[in-house]
C-alpha cells in the first residue's frame, strides 16, 4: 500500500546545533539528515552554521568542510567533485542533484540536505542503491551482436547512427532521476526506473547492437516499463540535463510500432 | 528498532529480485488504448455538451425524441462505452500504483466489474430511450 506516513522508526527528530565560529559574517545554516545503524535511535536533522567566506562555492564544499573541521562523524559519498562520477547524489533543497554541481548561493534560506528519497539508508547521506544497480544489470547494458566484428578494426557507425546516442551516453548513473520518481517509490521492486530505462534505450538505439527485439521483449511488462506515468520528475531533476522521459517514450513507441 | 533482532527473510540476490518473474509481455496494448480512448473522448464529449445546451429547457417528450434518433443514440452509446472503458483503464493504473500484495488482484477485478456494470447501465438507458421514442411514434 502507498505510504502516507513514515514508519515509526523513520520519524525524524531534532538534532544538535553546531554554532558558527566567532566573528563569522556570512553565515548560512545547513540542516543535514543524520542516522546511524549503530544505535537504536531515530534519524535526526543536525544544524551546522557555517561561515560561507571560508568555504568553496558548492554544497559539496560545505559538506566536506563539515566533515573535516566541524563534525567528522558525518558520512557521505563523494569522489570527483566535478559532476562526472555521480557519487554525491543527494536531496538538496528538496531536489535530487549532485552536491558538487549545486551552488550554495542558488539556495534561499537554510540548506536542507537529505539522502536520495525512498531508498534504504546505509548511514547519514549514503543510501543503498544495490537494488537499482541490479536492475541496471538486468537490462544487460552491453553490446550484443552476432555478426563478427571486422578483423583488426572496430564496428563502424555512421555519423547519423552515432548521433542517436547523444543525450544517453552522458548518463553517469547517479540515480537522482530514479529516486525522484513516485512510480519508483511505490513499485521500485518491479518498475525499473528512469535511469535503467535510459540505459536500456541507449542499447536499443545503438546501430551496432543486434538484439533490439529481445531488449524490447524484456521490457514489455505492466510494471518494468509501463509503470511509468510520465510524471517527468526524472527529466526535471537530472543534474546532467538529460531526458530519461523521452527515452522511455521512445521505447513505448517502438513496442507499439512492432505491433501495428 | 525492536529489541529482538528478527531474522532476514529474503536472502535472494538483488539480480534475482530485479529479474523477478520476467517480463509479462503486456502493457503496450493498455498504454495505447488509454491514449486512443482519451483522444476519442474529446469529440464525443464536445458533441454531448453542445447537444445538452441545445436541449436545455426541453420537455421530456422532446428529449426522448432526440435520444431515439439513430445518430444521437449511436453517439450516446459510443460516449458511454468509451467513457467507462477509459475509466476502467485509468482506475487500473491507480490500483497498480497504490494497492499492493494480496489485495491487488481482487481490487483489479472489482474495478473491472464495477465500471463494466455502470457502463452497461448507461447503454441500457439509451436502449430504453430508443424503445420509448419509437413506441411513442406508433
Amino acid at each position: 500500500m502507498v505510504e502516507f506516513r513514515l514508519p515509526r522508526n523513520s520519524v525524524i527528530g531534532k538534532g544538535k546545533t553546531y554554532p558558527a565560529p566567532a566573528g563569522a559574517k556570512n553565515v548560512k545554516t545547513f540542516k543535514v539528515y543524520r542516522w546511524s545503524p549503530d544505535d537504536d535511535k531515530n534519524p535526526v536533522v543536525d544544524s551546522y552554521e557555517l561561515d560561507l567566506d571560508t568555504i568553496g562555492p558548492m554544497v559539496l564544499d560545505a559538506i566536506i568542510h563539515i566533515k573535516n573541521d566541524v563534525d567528522p562523524t558525518l558520512t557521505f559519498r563523494r569522489s570527483c567533485r566535478e559532476g562526472i562520477c555521480g557519487s554525491c547524489a543527494m536531496n538538496i533543497d528538496g531536489e535530487n542533484t549532485l552536491a558538487c554541481l549545486k551552488p550554495i548561493k542558488d539556495i534561499k534560506g537554510d540548506v536542507r540536505i537529505y539522502p536520495l528519497p525512498h531508498m534504504p539508508i546505509v548511514k547519514d547521506l549514503v543510501s543503498n542503491l544495490d537494488g537499482a544497480y541490479a536492475q541496471l544489470r538486468s537490462v544487460e547494458p552491453w553490446m550484443k551482436s552476432d555478426s563478427a566484428p571486422p578483423p583488426d578494426a572496430e564496428r563502424r557507425q555512421s555519423i547519423e547512427e552515432r548521433a542517436k546516442l547523444d543525450g544517453m551516453w552522458e548518463c553517469i548513473l547517479c540515480f537522482c532521476c530514479t529516486t525522484s520518481c513516485p512510480s519508483y517509490w511505490w513499485n521500485g521492486d518491479r518498475y525499473l526506473g528512469p535511469a535503467v530505462l535510459l540505459a536500456a534505450y541507449r542499447w536499443i538505439a545503438d546501430s551496432r547492437d543486434e538484439h533490439t527485439g529481445d531488449r524490447l521483449d524484456a521490457l514489455e511488462d505492466t510494471f518494468k516499463l509501463y509503470a511509468c506515468r510520465t510524471i517527468m520528475n526524472c527529466t526535471q531533476t537530472c543534474p546532467k540535463g538529460l531526458n530519461p522521459a523521452k527515452a522511455i517514450g521512445r521505447i513505448k513507441e517502438l513496442q507499439l510500432e512492432r505491433k501495428v | 528498532m525492536n529489541a529482538s533482532v528478527s531474522h532476514i527473510e529474503v536472502m535472494r540476490s538483488q539480480l534475482g529480485r530485479a529479474r523477478g518473474l520476467g517480463a509479462g509481455g503486456s502493457g503496450v496494448g493498455h498504454w495505447w488504448a488509454e491514449r486512443v480512448s482519451a483522444a476519442s473522448l474529446l469529440p464525443l464529449s464536445a458533441w454531448f455538451v453542445v447537444q445538452m445546451f441545445r436541449l436545455s429547457g426541453a420537455e421530456h417528450a422532446q428529449v426522448v425524441k432526440w435520444g431515439s434518433k439513430p445518430v444521437n443514440a449511436t453517439m450516446l452509446t459510443a460516449l458511454i462505452i468509451t467513457t467507462f472503458y477509459h475509466a476502467q483503464m485509468g482506475l487500473q493504473v491507480i490500483v497498480d500504483d497504490y494497492v499492493h500484495g494480496k489485495a491487488h488482484l481482487p481490487t483489479r477485478i472489482l474495478v473491472k466489474i464495477g465500471t463494466s456494470l455502470i457502463g452497461l447501465l448507461g447503454v441500457f438507458a439509451v436502449i430504453k430511450l430508443v424503445v420509448a421514442g419509437s413506441s411513442r411514434k406508433s
